[in-house]
């Protein structure tokens, strides 16, 4: 058996980038303030004395130059892992990223693939200033040749960051940082791969499905074990872990033994992962449903500041809420 | 030739680290040198009470100044009232002498919304998060003035070193020189952009020399000398309002300086900055610096140094104390001004919203 560690989100980020550092002399990670510093939250800590300021690269402050220079290291054969120091802090690089990162595949016919990792710690409730806290993985989602992942346990981040780096497509990261230090895991000291494009059930269940991801994993489980416990409402809990491309196969599967189903993201409502997830059960399982789809999401305003936040972040009894009505209805 | 017309790494001082004269000193009255020097104290002292607010968990990450008065008050005093100010994240001193109360910028790092709230005659935008995207802002601000006939308004826009890497930085400032727009770009070079110091930054020379490329004036300032400072903004709103017939109206200054403090409170110095660094730099402080001026030419005495303390904490405790009074936000509060009309959805939103907090009571959704 493999020695494991026992170790946070933000440790397994840094665990996996140094493990597939360490194998791989292509990769190279750059950003902000990311190698005297290791990063504002610490996930690079360290890397620049393992690895020289050639390969964790401290650049200047310019998103659109970070995303838009990793793109030209790709091309040139490198497997850049850009950090974004706060996913709010991507707009600058956001035509970086929709007009090259995600489709010089396409506009190259395969000539070059962008073997890149964008990396950014994402979503609220660590009360941080305006801007620090949004959660908008649907613009991303959204893109065609991106893929987009969203890890919950340490386990799963050290092994689905090994699968990004390892993959030929360029992947958005995005890391929920409310969870970055929450608890510990079981993390193998050796290289693994979790697979990108598959969810994970956390808790099996008969009466409802409730798909999540990310920081809102939590708040969700526990209501789901409130509810059992409280009502003898029976939910199975399944983690996107990917949001693009989504494992859609877990989730119709769930859905035809349950037949109701609740999703639950930070992200505002509209044009969130909640209405794709909707539309995909309508497409493949209408004949089994039996209530409408309940959304339990942020709202369509900006992350307020955070004497608002608590009231902005879904929390258990919100999903409660949520998962009574479409189990009552 | 002004004093702006001149190599930018010809640095414009008035004092020198000790307060002696060294350059020419501008055309102020003994009031508003005082004047001046007080806001620097309460800019001091203000600053220092809110990171040990944010130490006690009273308040939430905090961008501190000290180390930067000088620059931020000297330059807020050349504006004149209908002037406007385009301010990044770290102007509470500058933001004082154009009328935004104490209570605002602690409302605003305590995550109220009501910290926004500025008052009209303030001439403020916003607070700016996203590095240097306040800088396109500020010249359409002023081109909009060129547009409308305001011939006389001019403004100033803050950001730091770090902003100068952005695009918004090259856009904006391209957009100035461009348009010609009557607007002072200013840099407060602290050194550190976060941990990334000033060198790795850009290979230029200057920060200053960078207007260049834009068709327009750059400066550097000894950014902790008030004085020097004054003299710099104040003639350079002047040429934005009226410049020669072969002068284009923006200016670039760059003010050399430095920031005592972390980057923020979340942040820790200690692991990317040489304390002997700080210790040479303190050794410049702006505030003992005006001070002794002060002194040696017999505007301000030891009692009147003492009054001013004595006032600027006065000052400080109200606004923290009314800041700390200000009730918590209702939760419908968060659906407000997301537009001028709320949506149908939006409303449906916050109405289910409200019912499941009436449901379950406040306290189920308040983390602490
Ligand atoms: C677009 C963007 N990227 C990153 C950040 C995170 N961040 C906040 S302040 C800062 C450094 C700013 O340095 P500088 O422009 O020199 O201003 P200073 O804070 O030193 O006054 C960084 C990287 C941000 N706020 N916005």
């Amino acid at each position: 058996m493999s020695e494991t560690q026992n170790l946070t989100i933000v440790q397994a980020v840094r665990d996996g980038l140094a493990t597939e550092m360490a194998l791989d002399d292509d990769v190279v990670a750059l950003g902000q303030d990311i190698g005297a510093n290791g990063g504002v939250f610490r996930a690079t800590q360290g890397l620049q004395d393992e690895f020289g300021d050639q390969r964790v690269v401290d650049t200047p402050l310019a998103e659109s130059g970070i995303i838009g220079s990793a793109v030209g290291l790709a091309t040139g054969g490198m497997k850049p892992v850009p950090e974004i120091q706060f996913s709010g802090f991507m707009y600058p690089g956001f035509d970086q990223i929709v007009s090259h990162m995600a489709r010089y595949r396409t506009r190259s016919r395969s000539r070059f693939s962008l073997p890149m990792v964008l990396r950014a710690p994402y979503g609220g409730g660590i009360r941080a200033p305006e801007h620090h806290s949004d959660s908008k993985e649907a613009f991303y989602a959204h893109e065609a040749g991106l893929k987009v992942v969203i890890p919950s346990t340490p386990h799963d981040t050290k092994g689905l960051l090994i699968s990004a780096i390892r993959d030929p497509d360029p992947v958005v990261f995005l890391e929920p940082k409310l969870i970055y230090r929450a608890f510990r895991g079981e993390v193998p000291e050796e290289d693994y791969e979790v697979p990108i494009g598959e969810a994970a059930t956390r808790r099996e269940g008969e009466d409802v499905s409730v798909f999540t991801y990310g920081a809102m994993t939590r708040p969700t489980l526990e209501a789901a074990e409130n509810l059992a416990e409280e009502a003898g409402i029976d939910a199975e809990v399944i983690d996107l872990r990917t949001v693009s491309p989504l494992d859609r196969e877990a989730i119709v599967e769930s859905f035809k033994k349950t037949g109701r189903a609740v999703v639950v993201h930070e992200a505002p409502k509209s044009g969130g992962l909640g209405g794709e997830i909707t539309s995909l059960i309508q497409e493949e399982a209408l004949i089994y449903q039996e209530a409408p789809v309940k959304r339990v999401t942020g709202f369509d305003v900006p992350v307020p500041l955070y004497a608002m936040e608590d009231y902005y972040l879904p929390n258990a009894a919100r999903v409660e809420d949520g998962i009574r009505e479409a189990v009552e209805f | 030739m002004s004093t702006i017309e001149r190599d930018p790494e010809n640095r414009v001082q008035v004092l020198d680290e000790d307060g002696n004269v060294v350059g020419d000193v501008p055309d102020l009255d003994e009031e508003t040198l005082r004047s001046i020097y007080r806001d620097m104290k309460l800019s001091r002292h203000f600053d220092e009470r809110a990171v040990s607010l944010q130490r006690q968990g009273r308040m939430g990450t905090y961008p501190p100044l000290s180390g930067q008065e000088g620059a931020q008050i000297g330059s807020a005093y050349a504006l004149a009232d209908d002037d406007w100010m385009v301010p990044s994240y770290r102007e509470h001193g500058a933001a004082v002498v154009r009328g935004l109360p104490l209570k605002q910028t602690l409302l605003y790092w305590m995550g109220y919304e009501a910290g926004n709230d500025v008052p009209e005659d303030a001439n403020i935008l916003p607070v700016a998060v996203p590095i240097a995207s306040q800088i396109p802002h500020a010249a359409g601000l002023a081109w909009s003035w060129k547009l409308q006939g305001h011939d006389d308004r001019a403004g100033i826009c803050y950001f730091g070193d770090g902003a100068t890497s952005e695009g918004d930085f090259h856009e904006g400032m391209n957009f100035a020189g461009v348009y010609d727009v009557p607007m002072v770009f200013f840099c407060n070079n602290n050194q550190w952009a976060i941990s990334v110091p000033r060198e790795r930054q850009t290979a230029a020379e200057t920060l200053a020399q960078k207007a260049e490329a834009y068709g327009f004036e750059g400066v550097q300032v000894d950014g902790m000398d008030p004085l020097a400072v004054y003299k710099v903004t104040q003639e350079a709103l002047e040429k934005a309002r009226d410049p020669d017939t072969d002068e284009l109206r923006p200016t670039m200054i760059e003010a050399v300086q430095y920031r005592f403090g972390a980057h923020t409170t979340a942040d820790d110095p200690t692991v990317y900055r040489d304390d002997e660094e700080v210790e040479e730099w303190k050794a410049k402080d702006p505030i003992p610096r005006l001070e002794a001026y002060l002194r040696n030419e017999g505007i301000l005495d030891d009692e009147e140094v003492s009054d001013i303390e004595a006032s600027v904490e006065q000052q400080v405790d109200e606004a923290i104390d009314a800041a700390e009074s200000e009730p918590r936000p209702e939760p419908e509060e968060m659906f407000e001004h997301v537009y001028a009309e709320l949506p149908p959805e939006l409303q449906a939103q916050r109405d289910a919203f409200l019912d499941s907090v009436d449901r379950h009571g406040k306290d189920a959704f308040l983390e602490e």
